[in-house]
């Protein structure tokens, strides 16, 4: 099934978001060949000329290198990628707490209320990832 | 490269399309978005030889496209029209005797990567499985331009996504131009490079699918209903 895409956002920089978070959840390793523009275009259900501009900007950041005539491969400088791993936790709790100043939650509530689940949901055990 | 340079089609009485002039570049998927009778399906044949502009004229890369357009550019139409006898394989055989180009291993390729079977006969397949076999016979073809009107109307949804999966993996982008009509923005929001906007036979906007979304934050869907709203109230 293919994903949506949501609505405000340019398709080719979601696209390098997803493909951020596959790189930080290790699904695609330090060195690793990225799959082709077509199969990449193929996978996520998207115009081939949008995944070449994925590319490029991936390749702007720095979290993947093209390399002539054999394809596009994850960087294997880790300075680069623990940045990219802080930005997407800054990222997430910068949304989270936005969301919850929005409902009225005061900072001390969000981070009682953080601490509070996170005891309960590791104590049961229940730590998969999703 | 297509061109219209102030082009008019009209039919008896009624305007399809006034005035339009443009340049689609190649190498791109172009939608062509609006609302029905808004001059998209005479937008295609008009590209594809099938019928004449009452003024102005139409090129693709530098030849006026009347009937011998057919060598350079696939047209497939909205409504389908097989011989029910033949199998599916034997028609895309017909096919490649009327029309030059067709590169027969892609079409087998095709047709697994579609889940056809070669040998079904055309009068038990589905609505859904003629659509499919339109694509091949549309994007089979080794030619620079291929048009494709409403190739996702009337289908399921699986079967349109299966349509979109197999534009974007049997077309060459390097070397061929795809433009589609389609009332199903939301689905081909993302196959396209370039959407172009008709209202009453006049071309109203055209852009980049990506820039509308950087500059103007909108969807595809929500970007037709401003510019129509737009445009009508200029109207009055």
């Amino acid at each position: 099934m293919m994903k949506e895409f949501d609505s405000s956002q340019p398709i080719y920089l979601q696209l390098a978001q997803r493909i951020s978070r596959r790189i930080v959840r290790n699904e695609l390793r330090p060195g690793e060949k990225l799959p082709s523009v077509r199969e990449t275009a193929v996978e996520w259900g998207v115009n081939p000329n949008t995944v070449q501009r994925t590319f490029q900007e991936l390749e702007r950041m720095g979290i993947v290198e093209t390399r002539r005539g054999q394809g596009t491969f994850v960087t294997e400088q880790q300075d680069i990628l623990d940045r990219l791993r802080a930005r997407l936790k800054e990222e997430q709790i910068e949304s989270f707490v936005r969301d919850m100043t929005e409902l009225g939650f005061t900072p001390e509530e969000i981070t009682r209320g953080l601490q509070e689940f996170l005891q309960s949901h590791f104590e049961k055990g229940a730590s998969e990832h999703d | 490269m297509i061109k219209l340079d102030h082009v008019t089609k009209t039919y008896t009485n009624r305007i399809a399309l006034d005035d339009v002039s443009v340049t689609f570049p190649a190498g791109k998927i172009i939608g062509v978005v609006g609302a029905n009778g808004s001059g998209k399906s005479t937008l295609l044949k008009l590209i594809a030889g099938l019928s004449k502009p009452d003024r102005g004229t139409v090129t693709v890369n530098g030849v006026r496209a009347d009937r011998k357009i057919c060598r350079d550019v696939a047209y497939l139409p909205e409504n389908d029209d097989f011989y029910p006898f033949l199998t599916l394989d034997e028609t895309i055989r017909f096919f490649a005797t009327q029309f030059g180009g067709y590169d027969m291993e892609r079409a087998a390729d095709m047709m697994s990567f579609l889940s056809l079977d070669p040998g079904q006969k055309v009068k038990n397949m589905s609505k859904g499985q003629r659509g499919r076999l339109k694509l091949i016979l549309a994007l089979a073809r080794d030619v620079p331009v291929v048009l494709m009107d409403e190739p996702l109307s009337g289908l399921d949804p699986m079967v349109r996504e299966s349509i979109v999966r197999g534009v974007i993996s049997f077309m060459d982008l390097s070397r061929q131009t795809v433009l589609l009509t389609t009332h199903e923005l939301d689905e081909v929001e993302p196959l396209i490079d370039t959407v172009v906007l008709l209202k009453a036979g006049r071309l109203i906007r055209m852009e980049e699918v990506d820039q509308i979304r950087e500059d103007e934050g909108l969807n595809l869907k929500d970007w037709v209903k401003a510019a129509y709203q737009k445009i009508g109230e200029k109207d009055e």
